[in-house]
């Protein structure tokens, strides 16, 4: 965006003055408006925001996050989504409108302790997160390496329209599923994932610096410099290398989790990158 | 503890300096650092002169025993406490009367910074540890637990700072150590929310008068908002490394 002034603030700071829309992380006092985070403010010509640099992660409707069960009664199972609140599966939304705790046994479908790819369907505050798994890429997830990032850098690991998740994946030959709560899913073959897991730390470590993608790379290509040079002399090979590791792992079994969909989901998340 | 302003002519010479040298409107050197706890969600380390206190927090998180959470706002809870090696004689661990009123009028002094409103049935732990004591730990307790607040990321509407001024010797000073508070005539520690200027604690020991009174709070105002500037630079320095300022964003 052009006309968006931006610059560091703590709480309490003036962001704006006047007639401008209080976006995210801002209140009104009077005529001014003062940050309540730690952040960069962003003025655009008629409304006011801050992102923040740190800070829990607080549910909002549609955001996909990355969950463990760690409990279930007769109607619902209980997640933990990296959260003060905890997310609430309803067993309908698994189960159908015909769910019966009679007939139906919750922990054929998700026992305590699996991984769940889920979305927010509804969230006030008042009441924990309504979670569903019901939508393309959603569900149990069988296998793989959780990293935990702070969730305020989470649309720096996506990067500008998926570039940051791209270059980790294509360099390490892993597939990855980021959750807006800070949970990161990766999988791959052992050490393509410790692999990955570096670049993830990497990028949580080193948010703020520029050119970051490039460094990234850099740091992949040189852990392993035959992917590197596989990646630059023809992408087409790798792609299709990273195909057939796809479907190699789609187990038969576990037909929930598509993981080719997974693509689809960061390039919408990817939206929120900055 | 009595005021009993015994030999005073000591503590401030002809030159109108005191015991360590200060002059009467001087703060004590002050450090601060941020996020120097990889587990904590939020933390922060303060020297204060010879003060050097650590505070952390924990949370938002959900709250234990379940029954104390309330269902609009977050309740905050917070532990001033002194580390046996803190003090010249060996201390007790065990939180003593004088820990537990202090734990509470660090909570009542940051209380009203934070929006607890944004996290209803939730608790926030804060917990202020003396390494090493000096006069004035809880108004350094207090603006590092601001800090360490703010990089925990709570939503707050303002920070909040801290200063004692106090009477010695018969004049009013900024900023009181241990020797001054003990043998000082007064003791005046304030907290403020600096971009709201509003006073979010104030205690006196001792006695003055009007005047007295006023100037004293004046000198402690300055005080916090000098520790105010010391606060931001902190976080900035953590957060956009020490170029800080109003520059243009490296993201």
């Amino acid at each position: 965006m052009p006309d968006l002034k931006r610059r560091f603030v703590i709480p309490g700071e003036v962001v704006g003055r006047g007639n401008l829309r209080a976006e995210t992380n801002v209140m009104r006092v009077g005529d001014k408006i003062v940050s309540t985070r730690v952040g960069m403010a962003e003025v655009a010509h008629d409304s006011v925001r801050v992102v923040p640099l740190s800070g829990p992660y607080i549910p909002r409707v549609d955001d996909l996050v990355v969950g463990k069960i760690i409990d279930y009664s007769a109607f619902a199972w209980e997640a933990d989504i990296n959260s003060c609140f905890f997310g609430i599966l309803p067993a309908q939304s698994v189960f159908g409108r015909d769910y019966s705790p009679a007939k139906d046994s919750l922990t054929d479908r998700l026992a305590v302790a699996d991984m769940i790819a889920a979305k927010v369907i509804a969230f006030d505050r008042t009441r924990d997160p309504l979670l569903s798994i019901s939508g393309p890429g959603l569900g149990r997830i069988p296998r793989g390496q959780t990293v935990k990032i702070s969730p305020a850098k989470v649309p720096r690991l996506i990067g500008k329209k998926g570039s940051m998740i791209r270059a980790i994946e294509q360099g390490s030959n892993c597939r990855m599923l980021i959750g807006q709560n800070g949970v990161v899913v990766v999988v791959g073959a052992s050490e393509d994932v410790l692999k990955a897991v570096k670049a993830v730390n990497l990028v949580e470590e080193q948010a703020h610096s520029p050119d970051l993608t490039e460094r990234v790379s850099r740091v992949l290509g040189v852990a392993m410099p035959s992917v590197e040079q596989g990646l630059q002399e023809s992408p087409t090979t790798t792609e299709q290398a990273s195909d057939t590791q796809t479907s190699e792992k789609t187990p038969p079994a576990e037909g929930e989790v598509k993981e080719s969909s997974d693509s689809e989901m960061n390039s919408a998340e990817s939206n929120e990158g900055n | 503890m009595g005021k009993a302003g015994g030999d005073s002519a000591a503590l401030i010479n002809e030159q109108g300096l005191r015991l360590d040298g200060r002059r009467i409107d001087e703060l004590r050197p002050i450090r601060i650092e941020v996020g120097i706890l990889r587990n904590a969600d939020g933390s922060a380390y303060i020297q204060f002169g010879k003060n050097k206190i650590m505070a952390a927090v924990y949370g938002p998180k959900e709250v234990h025993p379940k029954h104390s959470a309330l269902p609009d706002k977050s309740v905050l809870r917070c532990r001033y406490h002194m580390s046996p090696f803190s003090t010249e004689e060996r201390k007790n661990p065990a939180p003593s009367r004088r820990e537990i009123e202090i734990s509470k009028v660090i909570r009542e002094a940051l209380e009203p910074a934070l929006m607890l409103e944004d996290y209803p049935r939730t608790a926030i732990d804060v917990f202020v540890e003396v390494l090493q004591s000096d006069g004035g730990s809880r108004c350094a307790g207090i603006s590092a637990a601001s800090v360490a607040l703010a990089d925990a990321g709570i939503n707050m509407r303002d920070l909040v700072s801290a200063c004692a001024a106090g009477k010695v010797a018969g004049q009013i000073v900024m900023d009181v150590d241990d020797t001054e508070d003990k043998e000082g005539q007064a003791d005046l520690p304030i907290a403020i929310m600096p971009m709201s200027s509003q006073v979010t604690l104030l205690q006196l020991d001792g006695q003055l008068n009007d005047e007295e009174f006023h100037k004293a709070f004046n000198f402690a105002l300055d005080g916090c908002r000098r520790v105010y500037q010391l606060q931001r630079e902190a976080l900035i320095g953590k957060y956009f490394g020490n170029n800080g300022g109003n520059s243009d964003g490296g993201l």
